[in-house]
């Protein structure tokens, strides 16, 4: 099991021990004494936390986060890391960000497309700790290799593969396969695990920049 | 350093107390760098904290405007944008054929069409009646002109308004679907048949009569995947079509999210109705 940083914890939460950081709650989440119930079967990135894969995180790192839709997961990843960029695409998730963008000084909202780094490397800056990427987009590796600029050397990509975005027909572990090779480009992988059942048909891929 | 150089920050040309919305909006640049230590070189802000206090605040606004602007983007607005230049285009072809007839009465070699109308708007008149007809003229471009600007507003205002149904169909022809249906609420609440057939209410009203056989497209065969398909495919094409572009408008008026797996399986979809084509063609050749 990955060591955490200081910013997250196990704690119980109703018999069983789950994971918790500190901060605002913001979609109903169980809480205990500051501590707010990181729900695994709601984020991808807490499902591969749970699942023990081999991720490396420290307290202040940090971070740009592509896909962050409502700010469910981003929030906490905002609650132990440091400047942490969240670039989201669609307007109406985004109006949900913004509440918890407010509750949290370290995290700045984008409305941006994620396959145009471009359009935010004027804001993002270089040589982040760790890129987190769940976008449900066709070309879900090129989107990585092309974010790979913000990260510094030996930057972490945590990597959420939807296999239906790739491709709704075909086998998902062939999709996974290609994606995986795809990465390569800019990538080493470290490791790799299905998320299921909390996440059908998703790859959780750990990586660092070459 | 300038806010035009592409490998200048958000904050370039600014200082903290300026509007920097449009900077985060708008900007771009062609890799990052170390921007909190380079505002903090640059005297904009004090420290690294000021400077991300700073960017905090401008994100937030930007993010803010942008999501007030597309989700103040009114389905209404464009469905009299979309009518406007279908009025604006008919009533300037019409306007140039009757330029183009009185023209001729007074001008060699005039070409019909808006160009021939904007040629004859270019030219210097020399008595009353040519006065007239190029002052005619010049309407016909001006107005050839609005049709332009609108198609160009229509593009920026589509996506806004509908975001899913505005890339599978593209902005025109997902203002024109709108338009038809009277907005993005009916249109979300309308069976996938009746989009199907939207714009050829009066083939289908024929038919209901009597007369003729059902229509199997309206305005959808300006889409690709139909008008791209073989005649005796356009039937399935023009129904798997209507089909993904109601979920489409059903996403975009109920929940706003941009669904990219819904663009997938309808090329997933066309991929299989257009392997029969390919499919006949062996048969026969065997």
């Amino acid at each position: 099991m990955s060591d955490l940083p200081d910013g997250i914890q196990r704690r119980e939460f109703d018999g069983q021990t789950r994971l918790a950081t500190r901060g605002d709650p913001v979609y109903g989440e169980p809480t205990d004494g500051g501590w707010r119930c990181w729900d695994a079967g709601r984020s991808k990135l807490g499902a591969m936390l749970e699942g023990g894969m081999g991720i490396d995180l420290s307290s202040g790192e940090g971070v740009l986060y592509l896909g962050a839709a409502s700010g469910t997961t981003v929030s906490h990843v905002a609650d132990f890391a440091g400047p942490t960029y969240a670039v989201e695409f669609a307007p109406r998730p985004m109006a949900d960000l913004l509440d918890v963008a407010e509750a949290r000084n370290n995290l700045f909202p984008l409305l941006k497309d994620a396959r145009k780094p471009d359009t935010y490397s004027h804001v993002v800056e270089s040589d982040l700790d760790l890129l987190v990427q769940d976008v449900a987009t066709r070309g879900q590796a090129r989107v990585a290799v092309d974010n790979a600029r913000f990260l510094g050397d030996n930057g972490q990509l945590l990597l959420a593969i939807k296999a239906r975005s790739e491709d709704v027909t075909a086998d998902p572990e062939t999709v996974f396969d290609s994606v995986c090779a795809e990465l390569t480009e800019a990538y080493k992988i470290t490791d790799r695990q299905r998320l299921d059942p909390s996440h059908d048909d998703h790859l959780g891929v750990v990586a660092r920049k070459r | 350093m300038s806010d035009q150089s592409t490998d200048a920050g958000w904050f370039a040309g600014h200082t903290a107390d300026d509007d920097l919305r449009a900077a985060i909006r708008t900007g771009t640049a062609d890799a990052p760098t170390d921007w909190p230590t380079a505002a903090v070189n640059a005297g904009f802000a004090d420290d690294t904290d000021d400077y991300y206090a700073t960017l905090q605040e401008a994100t937030i606004e930007a993010a803010h405007d942008a999501v007030a602007e597309r989700q103040g983007a009114d389905d209404q607005q464009l469905l009299h944008a979309v009518r406007a230049m279908d009025d604006a285009t008919r009533t300037a072809n019409e306007l140039a054929e009757r330029c183009h007839k009185w023209a001729s009465t007074q001008f060699d070699d005039v070409d019909s069409g808006i160009d021939g109308a904007r040629d004859v708007a270019s030219r210097e008149p020399t008595d009353p009646v040519e006065e007239r007809v190029v002052s005619l003229a010049d309407r016909i471009d001006d107005l050839a002109a609005e049709a332009d600007e609108l198609r160009g507003f229509i593009k920026r205002l589509a996506p806004e308004v509908a975001l899913n149904l505005a890339e599978m169909a593209g902005p025109v022809l997902a203002a024109r679907l709108i338009s038809l249906a009277g907005g993005l609420d009916s249109l979300a609440k309308k069976p996938s048949g009746t989009v199907q057939v939207l714009g050829a209410e009066d083939a289908l009203f024929a038919h209901l009569a009597g007369r003729g056989s059902s229509p199997k497209h309206g305005i959808i065969y300006t889409h690709p995947a139909v008008s791209g398909t073989r005649p005796e495919d356009r039937g399935s094409a023009a129904r798997a079509l209507a089909g993904k572009l109601t979920i489409a408008a059903r996403i975009d008026h109920y929940s706003g999210d941009f669904r990219p797996e819904i663009h997938d399986e309808l090329d997933d979809r066309m991929a299989t109705i257009r392997a029969r084509a390919d499919d006949g063609d062996e048969e026969s050749e065997q």
